[in-house]
């Protein structure tokens, strides 16, 4: 299964146990995509570090 | 059935290694992504399970977890730890009523209070975000000019900012310690290298393991017993021939650790956690 980066439109490989959520990097242009949906499958950009994210 | 839920924003290398673990120790669980949820209305489970949360925000974590207290789930970390660990001025003033060694630290709330706190511990001086990660915004202040700087660009950063942490700057040598506590027991740790000051593994620090000796253990069990939780991520140094606490996180990040180390940590976790189960 394969979405198109919305940067740059290439394929991007979806893994088999994905989930909503995941984050993926696009091969070609390095954008890092969060995965919204699985049906039907929809990516975004993810959203940049705020400042209270972490551990 | 009661399940055990691991709630998310971001799903990360640990959100799923805790799956795979709870799966492998045939605990019942589910990923849930809450980036949306709304709490508060219906229950959001049921009063049998038991939750992990995970989300990437502190205040929507502790947030999270303090409304679902409310409705009596068992929720690991508590809204109390994530509150304790979440703010460094917080940490720091419970270390120090328990009386456990960290390094020396002051508080101010104007970038000219904050410089006459910096001139006071002398330079190099450490000068954090009390709400913060990663590494992220840590400012080492050398000298008078480079205090003044950071304080000025800090006062223009919002409410949050002026709240003005200044540590001591130690001299660690080129590791820290981060040492994984669970269910009140230390589990492992490692140390970690870095030629930066900034030593975390999300900054490019590397991991080895690091034996956890008796003196240490036991700083480690007193650290849970000022701050609690179940699970816990504590940061240390050692000055002087004595280990100081510099940080301690409760939603604390493991997938560079398992493999230097050997041990078991999400399975560790998700077994204390489905452990709190009513």
């Amino acid at each position: 299964m394969t979405a198109t980066c919305i940067v740059c439109e290439a394929d991007v490989t979806i893994p088999q146990d994905c989930c909503e959520g995941e984050l993926l990097i696009c091969p070609d242009c390095g954008t890092e995509l969060e995965v919204v949906s699985l049906e039907p499958l929809t990516v975004e950009e993810a959203p940049q570090v705020q400042e209270d994210w972490g551990e | 059935m009661a399940t055990l839920r691991i709630l998310f924003t971001r799903l990360r290398a640990e959100e799923k290694l805790l799956k795979e673990a709870a799966e492998r120790l045939g605990i019942p669980c589910e990923l849930q992504n809450v980036s949306d949820s709304v709490f508060g209305g219906a229950p959001f489970c049921s009063a049998d399970d038991v939750v992990l949360s995970r989300c990437v925000s502190h205040n929507q974590n502790e947030a999270v977890a303090r409304m679902l207290e409310t409705q009596g789930v068992r929720v690991v970390n508590s809204s109390r730890v994530m509150e304790l660990c979440g703010n460094k001025l917080s940490t720091s003033a419970a270390l120090e009523e328990a009386g456990l060694p960290q390094p020396r630290y002051l508080v101010a709330f104007t970038p000219e209070a904050a410089l006459a706190a910096v001139e006071e511990l002398g330079y190099p001086a450490v000068c954090k975000p009390v709400s913060g990660s990663w590494g992220r915004l840590l400012a080492k202040l050398n000298d008078r000019e480079s205090a003044e700087a950071v304080f000025e660009h800090k006062s223009m950063l919002g409410a949050i900012h002026n709240t003005f942490y200044i540590q001591e700057f130690v001299d660690k040598g080129n590791f820290d310690v981060r040492a994984f506590v669970v269910d009140g027991e230390p589990l492992c740790a490692i140390a970690r290298t870095s030629g930066h000051w900034i030593t975390n593994t999300a900054r490019g620090g590397s991991a080895s393991n690091k034996e956890v000796d008796g003196e240490l253990a036991s700083l480690l069990r007193s650290v849970h017993a000022a701050i609690g939780g179940e699970f816990l991520a504590v940061d240390l140094f050692k000055s002087g021939g004595r280990w100081l606490v510099n940080e301690v996180n409760d939603g604390g990040e493991f997938r560079n650790s398992i493999a230097p180390t050997g041990k078991d940590i999400p399975g560790a976790v998700v077994e204390a956690a489905w452990s709190r189960r009513g």
